[in-house]
């Protein structure tokens, strides 16, 4: 008898699998091995160091970047999931209504366009309001950051919701509650892990941006990203290995948080 | 008192439309248990949320005790609400699900936890008020939402087929229990279910549903003696139809021809007797076999079947048609008749329904 389609007994599945984990996972490796090189090149051993950890730590431009995309990744975070919250209840909880569909993909528009495209596009907006206001500041990368974050808060969330119970919302209305307190007492308890999801979803994506952040910052707002960048067109050394690996670092632990959470609240 | 008038319910705007609720009008009364009973999809369920706020309808009042209930959102509608699915809050303990309406109303903390205290013992859950509602069984789950939503005293209960997710035995026992309940705390239950059993033994009075609108009215034994229509006859017990002539009209007694020539008196519908053709309908039970001879239907046994508490007879009538008795068991006795003996079936005068269609 002919066995159904097992995509683990075709030719070649495991050669194809193998190829795939050692494209993803060697590179980052190797990066993380030539982080403690002793020497100053990033492809020949020259022994154990920390040496371009402490040489990154005591470089005052790392420090003022990494500073700089951790203020913005978190103001990025905490606006976009804002936003987010309040438009998956809207997209989730008002029934279906004229132009859902247009709201819905709205809102999701940045994982769609191009992000060249979006980046061009706010450096010709932010480009006239400088002209028009003078602010240089700090607010045209959060703003920016804020909206291209919001589907990566918004996913999640929307998520959430529509896996709870609505009948949970009509209890809470029923027991006298008023629409604010049926979503303080009833709907927000069992949208943390979403929310918490999102919005480390969109501290992680503010956190890596380049294209956005390159075309949108002004002098002197380097972040870690583009910092990086502008020393590799110049001499590379293994301190970007250094910063790449605490990157990674971060996002490990951030990843195994948000596991833990939520199954603890499950 | 609740008094529903005319209410309708149309869904879908442009294209095809349903109606789910057809100008449904009934008053029910104070510290009634009251049972809207129907197939799935009659919109017995649309009506309870109706009363609840959760479903607007098209048209129509809703009124409790002279208030406009349709003119209050959900949260200020004075009833309370026992969810199919239950609809516990899966964060809060069960102690903190049974104040959840009080807390909501604001009252004092130490009112709140004397009536959750007395709610717990009244439903006999005094020992899981600490417990996360995903620890406890269904039947204890089921409980906890009717002590949440007696909580509050509210003036009418609406339960929502609470019993469809239990077990049989459990069912029973809920059964009892929630009669139990409506007694002590004499507040009016709105009680839908599909189950016609679990209808005739806990309700005061049935609303029979079919198709958005009320078919019949009446006390359970009123429903089961004498149904209105033939829906309502053929959805609660077993039923036999008969067809048969109306020959007059004397109140409530009507005197008919049957198929066989014989003459009876039956009980007449309600209103709209006209002589002519009619159907019939005549309980199993209310039946009796005999020999042929001077009974008012004769036919040959077809079929014996032994229940446990009781033995079915099928009777294929002279002159087409079937009929089926129920007679109750004695121990170790045997009815004495076989399979293809001639018999004769007959039922005492008032026993049968003229139909209304």
């Amino acid at each position: 008898m002919a066995k159904p389609f097992d995509i683990r007994r075709q030719t070649g599945f495991n050669a194809i699998a193998m190829a795939c984990f050692v494209l993803l996972y060697l590179p980052i490796i190797l990066l993380v091995i030539y982080s403690f090189n002793a020497g100053s090149s990033i492809a020949i051993w020259e022994g154990f160091s920390w040496r371009w950890y402490v040489s990154a730590w005591q470089n005052d431009q790392v420090q003022s970047a990494t500073v700089r995309s951790l203020v913005l990744a978190s103001c990025a975070a905490i606006f976009s999931t804002a936003c987010a919250v309040p438009a998956a209840l809207a997209t989730t909880r008002q029934g279906s209504f004229k132009g859902h569909t247009f709201v819905f993909a709205l809102i999701n528009q940045p994982l769609m366009v191009p992000e060249i495209v979006t980046a061009v596009a706010l450096l010709i907006v932010f480009a006239a309001v400088k002209v028009a206001t003078g602010y240089t500041g700090f607010g045209y990368l959060i703003l920016a950051h804020t909206a291209f974050c919001l589907p990566f808060a918004y996913m999640p969330i929307r998520a959430r919701l529509q896996g709870m119970n609505l009948s949970l919302e009509q209890a809470g209305a029923d027991l006298y509650g008023t629409p604010w307190r049926v979503f303080r007492h009833v709907t927000l308890p069992q949208l943390w892990p979403g929310i918490l999801a999102g919005a480390m979803l969109a501290f992680v994506t503010s956190l890596d941006d380049v294209v956005i952040t390159e075309f949108v910052k002004s002098a002197g707002q380097d972040t870690l990203p583009t910092y990086m960048l502008g020393q590799m067109r110049r001499v590379v050394t293994p301190e970007v290995n250094a910063i790449s690996s605490a990157l990674l670092a971060i996002s490990v632990v951030m990843v195994m948080a948000f596991f833990f959470l939520s199954k603890t609240r499950k | 008192m609740i008094e529903i008038g005319g209410v309708t319910k149309v869904y879908g705007g442009r294209g095809p439309t349903f109606t789910a609720l057809d100008n449904v009008s009934v008053t029910i009364r104070d510290n009634e248990f009251f049972t809207l009973l129907g197939p799935s999809g009659c919109g017995k369920t649309t009506l309870l949320r109706v009363i609840a706020g959760f479903v607007d309808p098209t048209s129509g009042t809703v009124a409790l005790d002279g208030q406009d209930l349709l003119q209050l959102p959900p949260y200020k509608r004075p009833v309370n609400t026992v969810f199919q699915s239950y609809a516990l809050f899966p964060h809060m303990t069960v102690a903190e699900n049974i104040g959840f309406g009080l807390k909501m109303l604001d009252r004092p903390a130490a009112e709140v936890k004397r009536t959750v205290d007395e709610m717990l013992a009244l439903v006999r859950m005094t020992e899981m008020a600490g417990r996360k509602t995903s620890e406890i069984s269904g039947g204890q789950q089921q409980r906890v939402a009717l002590a949440r939503a007696l909580a509050p005293r509210p003036k009418v209960l609406l339960l929502d087929e609470p019993l469809s997710a239990l077990d049989f035995k459990l069912r029973k026992e809920m059964q009892i229990e929630l009669k139990r309940l409506q007694s002590e705390t004499g507040i009016t239950f709105i009680f839908v279910t599909h189950d016609q059993e679990e209808a005739l033994t806990m309700s005061d009075r049935i609303a029979v549903m079919r198709a958005g609108s009320i078919r019949q009215i009446g006390g359970p034994r009123d429903i089961y003696d004498h149904p209105a229509e033939r829906f309502v006859a053929d959805f609660i017990g077993d039923t036999n139809f008969l067809d048969a002539t109306l020959l007059s009209v004397d109140g409530t007694a009507a005197r008919v021809k049957l198929a066989s020539g014989a003459e009876t008196t039956v009980r007449a519908p309600a209103e709209g007797a006209k002589a002519g053709p009619v159907t019939l309908a005549v309980r199993p039970e209310h039946a009796t076999l005999g020999n042929a001879d001077g009974a008012l239907l004769a036919g040959k046994l077809a079929n014996i079947i032994y229940f446990g508490t009781d033995t079915h007879f099928h009777v294929d009538l002279d002159g087409g048609g079937s009929f089926v008795l129920r007679q109750q068991n004695q121990p170790d006795q045997k009815s004495g008749r076989s399979t293809g003996d001639r018999v004769g079936v007959s039922f005492p005068a008032g026993v049968g329904q003229v139909l209304r269609d």
